[in-house]
């Protein structure tokens, strides 16, 4: 088991390293680079300043020495400064962070509470109407384009009803905890509505196969009350599949929000990827990707040794 | 065909006959859904415009038909085109194992592992005059169709690719199939004869369920500007036009939204019922 965790780390290591060139690359190919975009901004500026601006900050050179150059950086631990931030990456990545965690964390608990309550409930009864009606809910909530179910909540709660903020993170001058709340309200809303219909899904199928096995009829059989048969029971066994599934989108917690933050203007490490990349800020789009690359990798292998740690059945050589 | 898909399909068939409705008004009727009417901005809906008209005076249910059949025909092509690369690359690590297999299921592995959707908002910007494309190429219409495509048989393939190797791994060592190797049989009939058919069900569900997420995803790329460029239209690109005159006109926003709702539902609907179908023993 520590062997198998020590391969796989070296392997995330390595594909760390992989994804780092790949993703300088791309960026170098997309429209534009840095020096084009502050000429652009800035119509004092001459060809012969772009030129010199140009090997000043190394964008003449070939692609492998660039490279090269910021991955010795990077490896000293100096992660640059973002062009769109002004700032350095890391004091610029950090509050965001904290920020997407805020609601990825808070929508997971939301989705994950009720999708345990409805996939118990609809494992409970299967093929009544409660259970049907259950599926198609599941259905609907894979189904829906998140930004689109943002846009209907701006327009009902924001625009319409005028009860939440539609944008942003906070009042300015104002302040506390009660203000954050409400303007965390619509995106959590979103997410939550947006994932609970997939954890349903797991949770339902893993608590019917749990409740269709010989211990739980034992348990029935020597008396034991329906709560404990489908607590004790039963939701230990179906909760091997589900961690797995839970371990696997802690993945997406980095920028697994992308589009209802960009939607809700929530600066969180979503939005931030999307703004670095269509900016070309190199530094910070490399850093936040590479984050989110490590974030996504380390919960994958999260998973896999979850598996094996509720399930003595598995093991890996 | 009758039972749970029945009406997943009819939907399905109902709003591939509008889109394609849509394409024979254009041609016999002579009304087009890029035709500008500026006095007639935001028009609420009349005999003339059943959905009334957009911010620039467009007939908004022609629009919807075209988006229809852009989205749907990005849907379907992708979706076939993945599984078809992926039962490739499952062939040929499940039938010739060893370090094929080693390889293939090591790339499946990574695409699955990376944040997909930053990495896909890279590709999707991508300046493909910098890759040495000719121009007459990266600046024609069909392009940002094409680069879609291409997108989603990037990320899609893996899905195909797991369900075809497991198969073959599973019926390679089976009697028929050493019965047919010992008649002689090649590879290649081998694998299309006695291989592929009894993976074709799974296959099949996938399939069905991957046009469903490749709408989703061409939705969110056109919405984030990177997907389907104008003059084109996609229910995404229309929606991203809409939103900033969501508080004024919001059914501009609503509709495209619905129409990628209940195709991406039926589609989804449509594989969870084949799926029974196919594999009644699972839940």
């Amino acid at each position: 088991m520590i062997r198998f965790a020590a391969i796989r780390l070296v392997e995330i290591a390595v594909m760390l390293v992989l994804m780092s060139f790949v993703i300088y690359a791309l960026i170098g190919l997309m429209p534009g680079d840095p020096i084009d975009l502050m000429r652009s901004g800035d119509p004092h500026m001459t060809a012969e300043d772009a030129a010199r601006l140009k090997a000043v900050y190394g964008v003449d050179r070939p692609l492998g020495e660039r490279y090269f150059a910021w991955a010795g950086e990077a490896l000293a631990g100096k992660l640059g400064y973002s062009r769109l931030f002004a700032a350095p990456v890391g004091a610029t990545l950090l509050p965001r962070l904290g920020n997407s965690l805020l609601l990825m964390g808070a929508s997971f608990g939301i989705a994950f509470g009720l999708a345990l309550a409805l996939g118990i409930g609809a494992a409970r009864v299967p093929n009544s109407r409660f259970d049907a009606a259950v599926n198609l809910f599941c259905f609907a909530g894979v189904s829906l384009p998140t930004f689109w179910l943002a846009l209907i909540l701006i327009l009902v709660f924001a625009a319409g009803l005028g009860w939440l903020p539609a944008s942003g993170i906070a009042t300015a001058g104002a302040g506390g905890f009660a203000d954050r709340l409400h303007y965390l309200v619509l995106p959590v809303a979103t997410l939550s509505l947006a994932s609970v219909g997939g954890y349903t899904r797991y949770v339902r199928a893993a608590m019917r196969e749990a409740l269709a096995q010989d211990h739980i009829r034992t348990a029935r059989a020597k008396g034991a009350s329906e709560a404990r048969v489908v607590f004790r029971h039963a939701l230990r066994s179906a909760l091997v599949p589900v961690a797995t599934v839970l371990a696997l989108s802690f993945g997406g917690l980095v920028s697994g929000a992308l589009v209802t933050e960009t939607m809700f203007a929530y600066p969180g490490m979503g939005k931030l990827v999307f703004d670095a990349v269509m900016g070309n800020d190199y530094n910070l789009a490399l850093a936040a990707l590479l984050l989110a690359t490590a974030t996504t990798m380390a919960a994958n292998l999260a998973a896999d040794l979850a598996y094996a740690w509720l399930d003595p059945r598995v093991s890996y050589r | 065909m009758n039972g749970p898909a029945r009406w997943p399909l009819l939907l399905l068939g109902a709003i591939a006959a509008a889109a394609l409705a849509g394409g024979f008004a254009e041609r016999f009727f002579h009304v087009s859904p890029d035709e500008v009417d500026l006095l007639e901005r935001l028009a609420v809906p009349s005999w003339q415009h059943p959905l009334g008209t957009d911010e620039l005076g467009r007939d908004v249910m022609l629009r919807l038909m075209q988006g229809g059949r852009i989205s749907l025909a990005i849907g379907i092509a992708a979706a076939i085109a993945a599984a078809a690369v992926g039962t490739a690359v499952g062939l040929a690590a499940g039938y010739l194992g060893g370090w094929t297999d080693r390889v293939l299921m090591r790339a499946t592995d990574a695409v699955i592992a990376l944040p997909l959707l930053p990495l896909l908002i890279i590709l999707a910007a991508l300046d493909l005059g910098k890759l040495g494309l000719p121009a007459a190429i990266t600046q024609s219409q069909e392009i940002s169709l094409m680069r879609i495509v291409a997108l989603a048989v990037l990320i899609g393939w893996t899905t195909a690719a797991r369900l075809v190797r497991g198969a073959a791994l599973v019926t390679r060592n089976r009697d028929f199939v050493r019965a047919a190797r010992s008649l002689g049989a090649g590879v290649p009939h081998i694998l299309i004869w006695h291989i592929l058919p009894n993976v074709a069900g799974p296959l099949i569900v996938a399939t069905t369920l991957s046009v469903g997420e490749i709408i989703l995803l061409e939705s969110v790329l056109s919405f984030l500007g990177l997907g389907i460029q104008p003059p084109l239209a996609s229910w995404g690109s229309m929606l991203s036009n809409a939103q900033e005159l969501v508080t004024a006109a919001p059914l501009l926003a609503i509709y495209p939204g619905l129409m990628i709702f209940l195709t991406v539902i039926a589609c989804n609907l449509l594989g969870d019922a084949l799926q029974r179908r196919y594999d009644p023993g699972r839940l």
